[in-house]
């Protein structure tokens, strides 16, 4: 049995490494990018999943941390300030500055219930991007709608991620190398989300989700352990940000729009909320599906009608949105939902449905 | 003191508007608990349809003041379809889920609503002109527009409405008693499905004229305008005390207010260092800051207790 199930990680452990190889040949290079891309969105997305799906507290303004990870990164790594500081500090020193904005934002707020923190994080979200675009003049900080360009690749010593190296007559290139990092990264995350969520403050997190005056009355302290839910999740999102910096090479307000933060909030709850392999699955089917849409929508409009009627883009947020309707009708827990949220849903016993009750009496 | 009077007369027009879409988040909040996310572009939507329908009537030679009315009516009808169509598709069948779950079909819809309109109208700026001079008024040193002044009315006139509408009748009397007690409301006979049809129709017909004022009065409409204009409707909502009437109509005038006066002189405060295009910012730090110190918002009561 535990050979099997060893045996069934090493498959799955090479796979993963030879993922890039036969996306390469099979798809071309340019699925190797989204790949990367694919694997930010899944670290944001396990990030944004300790806020919504353990602790339960709507964030809408979550993208507002990865800018802050993207912009210190690009701030401290690039000609704008004429500062090249090593991947090593910077990416670190995002990841507190995200976690500090996450404490600050979360210690005002987190008294307030659901919908309320929706609309306060929605808020601050906008707030980070409006500062962004103008906190060019009168000193140029941000560079304003322009964004920032020519951030220095990742690079540890003189291994640079953003180069190509010929490897035992095989050609490695960035894509490659930026997917291992990423998932190296990725991975960890994954594995700090399972320990976790088994771990006693996971458990008080679902508690909290549950019920949040029962938990308090269990002994703990909601009010920390809800803003150690927001920094926690503030943090990956600043690294993630990081990453994302340097391996674009450039940031501008643009990729931090409210969009982006839906975006990502609908990996969260189309996978299945709390549970890790949902999250990377809703990541992994809104990074791809929406680009095999863009990619076929044009083609097959041309082919049935005779013309591109609807612009492939606006179509594919549409579906998107859509989606977004359709599931939560249909799979209200999302589509792998974790085995305790599942329980809650199907449940059919008399104390669910008093517990149910309360949108109305919420409504008083 | 010009530029002064010149932005409370801005701040005053800008918040009637605001008034009006709170006026919908706040009936909707009171009777369901729910923020209608997608209630800034049914306001959109309403502009769009206005458009569309001026510019063919005037098109057909239909005289300005009948062209204008209809246009009003035929955007008025749609969104209150619309309105009705969005509960019961992307709420109703909700009503009992956890409370994230018609949160996010809200946003759902309001993407769905935004992308049709990019597909039907396109991405450009249409520019919306009535079809008759707007005289400006001077007063003191400050400009204020025939259509500034009939907006300003207008909300005011509807917002009396409303209050007749909510306090004096059958269907308002049904309304507040299901914002009340909606299981003892069923009891005594109100039809809860009917009620929250109607608040939304009715929110959707507030939303269908604000949207008619707001592109009148800057003379442009564009398929991303709810978005924003709902959000600080929103916030105008919770200044006053979401689930309170009145206390929309303070807050959207207020919001209003702040929201030019901020703006027109930031610049002096910050020393330059701000300028008028963090006009957007004011409305969010209004909001974390009432929802910091007075979560019930100012004539709201207790709300920070609801689950």
């Amino acid at each position: 049995m535990k050979l099997h199930r060893s045996s069934g990680h090493l498959t799955l452990a090479l796979a993963l490494l030879a993922l890039p190889f036969i996306i390469d040949a099979l798809f071309g290079h340019g699925w190797v990018r989204i790949a990367d891309f694919a694997l930010l969105y899944i670290m944001l997305a396990l990030g944004l999943n300790i806020v919504v799906g353990y602790a339960g507290l709507l964030d809408l303004g979550y993208i507002a941390f990865f800018a802050v990870g993207a912009y210190t990164y690009a701030l401290l790594g690039s000609p704008q300030f004429g500062l090249h500081w090593p991947m090593y500090v910077v990416l670190p020193l995002g990841a507190l500055i995200a976690c500090g904005f996450g404490v600050l934002l979360g210690a005002p707020t987190l008294k307030l219930r659901g919908d309320y923190l929706a609309i306060v994080t929605l808020g601050f979200g906008e707030i980070i991007r409006i500062f962004l675009n103008n906190l060019n003049a009168p000193v140029n900080i941000t560079n304003g709608p322009q964004g920032i360009s020519a951030i220095d690749p990742l690079q540890i010593g003189g291994f640079s991620f953003g180069s190509s190296y010929e490897w035992m007559g095989m050609r490695v290139d960035d894509v490659h190398l930026h997917y291992y990092l990423f998932l190296a990264f990725t991975l960890l995350v994954i594995f700090v989300s399972r320990r976790l969520e088994d771990s006693r403050i996971g458990r008080a997190w679902v508690a909290i989700r549950e019920d949040e005056v029962a938990a308090s009355a269990m002994g703990i302290n909601t009010r920390n352990i809800k803003l150690l839910a927001f920094a926690m999740g503030a943090t990956f999102g600043g690294i993630s940000g990081g990453l994302f910096a340097g391996f674009q090479g450039f940031v501008s307000p643009e990729s931090f729009s409210l969009m982006e933060s839906i975006m990502v909030l609908c990996m969260v709850v189309l996978g299945g909320m709390g549970n890790v392999g949902g999250v990377v699955l809703g990541g992994v089917l809104l990074v791809a599906l929406p680009e095999l849409f863009r990619n076929a929508a044009g083609p097959v409009q041309q082919m049935l009608l005779g013309k591109v009627v609807v612009d492939p883009e606006s179509l594919r947020m549409l579906m998107f949105g859509l989606a977004l309707i359709l599931v939560m009708l249909w799979r209200p827990a999302g589509l792998w939902p974790s085995t305790q949220r599942r329980r809650e849903f199907d449940a059919d016993d008399s104390v669910l449905h008093q517990e149910q009750e309360t949108v109305y009496d919420a409504s008083k | 003191m010009d530029i002064f009077f010149q932005q409370i007369i801005n701040g005053l027009v800008q918040g009637s508007v605001y008034a009006l879409v709170a006026l919908g988040y706040t009936m909707v909040y009171g009777i369901l608990g729910l923020i209608n996310f997608a209630h800034g572009e049914v306001v959109m939507i309403g502009a769009m349809i206005a458009l569309t329908v001026l510019q063919s009537l005037l098109a057909a030679a239909f005289a300005p003041v009948l062209a204008v009315l209809l246009s009003l009516m035929a955007a008025v009808a749609v969104c209150m379809a619309l309105g009705y169509s969005i509960e019961r598709i992307a709420y109703r069948p909700l009503r009992n889920a956890p409370r994230l779950a018609p949160l996010i079909t809200a946003i759902g819809v309001s993407i769905v609503l935004q992308n049709l309109a990019m597909m039907i109208w396109g991405r450009e700026y249409h520019s919306f002109n009535l079809p008759f001079a707007s005289t400006s008024h001077h007063l003191g040193g400050a400009v204020m527009n025939d259509v500034q002044i009939v907006i300003v009315i207008v909300a005011l006139v509807i917002m009396a409405g409303l209050m007749w509408l909510v306090h004096q009748t059958r269907t308002g009397r049904a309304m507040r008693a299901v914002a009340e007690n909606p299981a003892a409301a069923t009891l005594m006979g109100v039809d809860i499905n009917r009620v929250i049809s109607v608040t939304f129709m009715l929110g959707s017909a507030l939303a269908a004229i604000a949207g008619f004022m707001v592109s009148a009065n800057y003379g442009i409409v564009h398929y991303y305008m709810g978005f924003m204009l709902g959000l600080k409707a929103f916030t105008a909502a919770v200044l006053g005390g979401i689930g309170n009437l009145r206390g929309a109509m303070l807050g959207g005038v207020l919001l209003g207010l702040i929201e030019s006066l901020g703006a027109g002189y930031i610049g002096d405060l910050t020393g330059g260092f701000l300028g008028s295009h963090y006009q957007d910012v004011f409305a969010f730090f209004v909001l974390i800051a009432v929802l910091v110190f007075r979560p019930s918002g100012l004539l709201g009561e207790k709300l920070a207790e609801r689950a």
